[in-house]
């Protein structure tokens, strides 16, 4: 098999890194465990926002994590691609307001 | 239509050939301890009953449907019928040790052509009688029509697969159109008064994660499936159970062949909770398949894992005091019921 940085398996090794550095790792699944929790927003709406920052930031195990997360809470499939978009669409525009400020140094530069 | 494995003649619908998978792989390497492994390190090895309160009969593998992660095999193709003799057997036995509740599975254990009868027999003691239908068994065909006032005039307790609240992954595990014939079949159940807020004729719901992964939190899910239910099709129900797919059977054929063996066995044994341990089945439950053998659960009678019992082991020598002293017997597919908040056929076991 040819060798990649990412191997799906490496998911389920993600509590290992406790193993180097315990307190502090500990204190990430902690805090990462309440997050999601039922709050203001449900555990079941965090798990879609979830989804699509896990498209924003292209983490393959987040992807991985939050599909089956996101379907095992119920939404389906079209409510999850929605989720996508609208990740995509934040990552478009965030470089398309930049256009902004492109538009403003060629007009200071006199273009 | 889907064929069982059995009819398929597939390697999977030998016990001997899932138990070897089951005991191959990461648990053969060292890389996963075994179930027996994880009871011994929380102090609760070996697994002992508590009581018998459930006597749950599996009145045969013949199903109107075949669905792909039936643990069964069921399916119109399989032939294994509970004999009427047996049935009385079963009777027998529930008199005698006054046995409180009667757990009637299948396959559709209406299909059983002396179902009828026997549930009437049941209806004359004073006990509770749980029938797990499929539902559309009620919709199968004119005999079965009066199911909804036959279950009310027995006072049975009707306990119902229903995947999800939507037809597309309710069709997509128990087959084309099943997801209509449920609803029409809970309305038809509601009709009769099951399910309804000041009614006694109790209709409970089960959900079974449609892939490879345990299902979401069981409260979380019961509230979602009353909002959807009652505001798409009117239908009520009382309490929604979740069961996790355990590996064996038709999905374990599912996950080999999907490739999702491997991860979900980590997720099952990475997920084992020492103290979902103390609800599970088998500690207050016997199960009893079609020709009479005893078993710990019917996920133990699929893999033909009999009691450990040498002269108590089939319903014509009952001898409840050694039951009730028996070790139960466990392989790796248990890690399925002590996975998170649990499983059994009552929902969580936390």
């Amino acid at each position: 098999m040819d060798k990649t940085y990412y191997d799906p398996a490496d998911l389920r090794k993600f509590g290992k890194i406790t193993d180097w550095q315990e307190e502090v790792g500990n204190k990430f699944f902690d805090w990462y465990g309440e997050v999601f929790k039922d709050g203001h927003l449900t555990a079941k709406e965090k798990s879609l926002i979830a989804l699509a920052v896990s498209h924003a930031v292209q983490c393959p195990y987040c992807i991985d994590a939050y599909t089956e997360e996101s379907i095992k809470k119920g939404y389906p499939e079209g409510a999850m691609m929605e989720a996508v978009h609208v990740a995509a669409a934040i990552r478009g525009g965030a470089s398309l307001v930049h256009g902004v400020q492109m538009m403003n140094k060629a007009k200071k530069l006199n273009v | 239509m889907t064929k069982s494995l059995s009819s398929l003649n597939s390697p999977l619908s030998s016990t001997k050939r899932q138990l070897k998978i089951l005991n191959s792989g990461p648990f053969a390497d060292g890389d996963l301890e075994t179930f027996q492994q994880k009871l011994e390190k929380s102090n609760q090895f070996p697994l002992s009953p508590t009581d018998l309160e459930i006597f749950q009969i599996n009145v045969g593998y013949m199903c109107n449907q075949t669905c792909s992660h039936c643990h069964v095999d069921a399916g119109p193709d399989r032939k294994e019928i509970m004999s009427k003799e047996n049935l009385q057997l079963c009777l027998d036995i529930i008199k005698k040790h006054n046995l409180k509740t009667v757990d009637l599975t299948g396959g559709a254990p209406e299909m059983n052509p002396h179902f009828f009868w026997f549930v009437e027999e049941l209806g004359k003691l004073n006990i509770e009688i749980i029938v797990r239908s499929n539902l559309t068994i009620i919709e199968a065909n004119k005999k079965y029509h009066i199911l909804p006032e036959f279950f009310k005039q027995n006072k049975v307790r009707v306990i119902s697969s229903l995947p999800f609240y939507t037809s597309s992954r309710t069709d997509k595990q128990r087959g084309k159109g099943v997801f209509d014939k449920s609803i029409s079949a809970l309305q038809k159940l509601n009709a009769v008064g099951y399910g309804l807020p000041s009614s006694e004729l109790t209709l409970d719901l089960v959900y079974n994660p449609v892939g490879p992964f345990l299902p979401d939190d069981q409260a979380a899910l019961e509230a979602e499936y009353k909002k959807e239910l009652k505001q798409n099709f009117d239908i009520d129900f009382n309490s929604l159970f979740t069961i996790t797919n355990l590996p064996i059977s038709r999905f374990l054929d599912y996950l080999i062949a999907s490739e999702n063996y491997e991860d979900y066995m980590y997720k099952l044994v990475d997920a084992f909770n020492p103290s979902a341990v103390n609800g599970v089945m088998c500690k207050n439950t016997l199960s009893v398949d079609w020709q009479g053998n005893i078993y710990d659960c019917d996920f133990n009678q699929m893999l033909q894992l009999g009691v450990e019992s040498k002269t108590s082991n089939h319903i014509s020598n009952f001898y409840i005091t050694e039951l009730l002293s028996r070790n139960i017997v466990v392989n790796q597919h248990c890690f399925g019921c002590t996975a998170g908040a649990g499983s059994s056929c009552q929902g969580t076991t936390i």
